[in-house]
C-alpha cells in the first residue's frame, strides 16, 4: 500500500489524507483530481481547490445576504446553494456536500430557521476544509522539495 | 499519455460552472482530446457557427458554412442545467440544424432524474453523465467520437464498426474495473457508503445511463 522509500513529510501526508477520507472531510473525488496531475500539470489539485475558495466565497456571500433579506427569496436560495453543492462535489468536499443537501431540503420547505441554522454548519465545514487542505498542500510542497530526496526514516 | 499521431478529435464543453470547466477540459486533455470551453449554449452556439437571431430570417442561412468548416467539433459535452439556455436547450437547437445534427452530444447534470435522463437521450443525446464526471465517463466518449471520423478512414472503419458498436461498453467496464483496482493499489480503499451508493446506482442504472447504440442515421458518409 505505502511506498516504503518516501520521505517522512510525504508519509505523513500519506497518513493525511487517509484520514480525511476516514473522517468523511473528502471523498474519491479527490482521489480522481489527485490522478488527473501529471508532469504538465502537477498543481491541478491546487488550482482546482483554489479556484473552488475563490468561487464559493462570493456564492457564500449571496446566500447570506439573501438570507438577511426580508421577505426572503427561497428560490434564489435554491439556486445559489445548488451552484455551491455542485462545486463542492466536484472537488470531493463531502461533509460540505451532506451540509448543502440539508440547507437545500430546508429551503425546499422555505423554512428560514432551518436554512439560517444549516448555513451556519456550511460555513464551518467550508472553513474547516480550507484549513486542512492548506496545511495538506503545504506539506506536499515541502515532500516534493529538496527534502524529498533525503530518503526516508520512517517514522 | 499516447500522443495520436492521428488529427486530434475537438470536444466542445459547455458549461456554467468555472470548476466544473476546469474539470472536464482536464479530463478531457487527459483524454487526448482538443478541448474548447465555454460557459452558455448561446456562446457553444456562436462557436459552432449557428447565429440565433438570423434564424428567424428566410434569407440567411442559419450556419454560416465557412466558419463550421474552421471550427470542426467532434463531440459536444454540456451541463443540463445552466442559466438562460439549458443543456437540453441546447441539445434541441443542434438536432434541428442540419448541419449539426450529426456531432453527438452528451449531457452531464449533478441531479439523477429518471424523466429529465430519459428525456435527453430521447431528443438525441447520446449519454448522460452524472456529475462529477470521472475518466471512466469520458472514455466512454470514444465510440461516440470515432462514428465522425472523416470519410477516408471512415471507410476502413466501415467493417469494423459493427465490432467496434459492441466492444465499448465491455471496455468501459473492464476499464473501470481496472482503474478502480488501480485506485486500491495505490490509496487504501475506503467504504464510504458513498461509493457503495454511486456503484449501485451506477450497476442499476446503467441501462437508463446506457442508452442503447443505435444509429442516429450517422452512418451516411458525406
Amino acid at each position: 500500500m505505502l511506498v516504503v522509500a518516501l520521505p517522512r513529510t510525504a508519509l505523513f501526508l500519506q497518513a493525511l489524507n487517509i484520514y480525511y477520507f476516514n473522517k468523511g472531510y473528502l471523498d474519491e473525488q479527490f482521489i480522481q483530481l489527485e490522478e488527473l496531475e501529471d508532469d504538465d500539470n502537477p498543481n491541478f489539485v491546487e488550482e482546482m481547490v483554489t479556484t473552488f475558495y475563490n468561487n464559493s466565497a462570493r456564492l457564500l456571500q449571496n446566500i447570506e445576504q439573501a438570507l438577511v433579506s426580508r421577505p426572503i427569496d427561497f428560490t434564489k436560495l435554491d439556486n445559489y446553494m445548488h451552484r455551491f453543492k455542485g462545486s463542492s462535489s466536484s472537488i470531493g468536499a463531502t461533509r460540505v456536500k451532506k451540509e448543502c443537501t440539508i440547507f437545500t431540503e430546508y429551503c425546499k420547505k422555505a423554512n428560514a430557521e432551518g436554512c439560517i441554522r444549516t448555513f451556519l454548519q456550511v460555513k464551518q465545514e467550508h472553513a474547516c476544509l480550507r484549513r486542512k487542505l492548506e496545511t495538506y498542500f503545504q506539506l506536499g510542497r515541502q515532500a516534493a522539495g529538496p527534502s524529498a530526496n533525503a530518503g526516508g526514516q520512517v517514522g | 499519455m499516447g500522443i495520436s499521431t492521428e488529427s486530434q478529435f475537438h470536444v466542445l464543453a459547455v458549461d456554467d460552472s468555472l470548476i466544473d470547466r476546469k474539470l472536464i477540459e482536464r479530463l478531457l486533455k487527459t483524454s487526448s482530446y482538443q478541448v474548447t470551453t465555454v460557459d452558455s449554449g448561446t456562446k457553444a452556439l456562436e462557436f459552432l457557427g449557428v447565429h440565433e437571431d438570423d434564424q428567424s430570417n428566410p434569407d440567411i442561412p442559419s450556419v454560416s458554412p465557412n466558419t463550421h468548416q474552421e471550427v470542426e467539433v467532434n463531440l459536444i459535452i454540456t451541463d443540463y442545467c445552466m442559466p438562460g439556455m439549458t443543456g437540453y436547450d441546447l441539445l434541441r437547437k443542434i438536432k434541428e440544424s442540419s448541419s449539426l445534427r450529426n456531432i453527438p452530444v452528451v449531457i452531464m447534470s449533478s441531479e439523477n432524474v429518471p424523466s429529465r435522463i430519459s428525456r435527453c437521450l430521447e431528443e438525441g443525446a447520446e449519454e448522460f453523465f452524472l456529475k462529477p464526471v470521472r475518466l471512466s465517463d469520458v472514455n466512454r466518449l470514444r465510440p461516440h467520437i470515432m462514428k465522425t471520423k472523416p470519410k477516408d478512414q471512415q471507410e476502413d472503419k466501415q467493417e469494423n464498426k459493427e465490432e467496434e458498436l459492441g466492444k465499448p461498453e465491455f471496455q468501459s467496464r473492464e476499464e473501470k474495473e481496472e482503474q478502480q483496482q488501480q485506485q486500491q493499489h495505490h490509496h487504501l480503499q475506503h467504504q464510504h457508503s458513498n461509493s457503495n451508493k454511486r456503484k449501485a446506482l451506477e450497476e442499476g442504472l446503467s441501462p437508463d445511463r446506457t442508452r442503447p447504440r443505435y444509429n442516429n442515421g450517422l452512418t451516411t458518409v458525406v
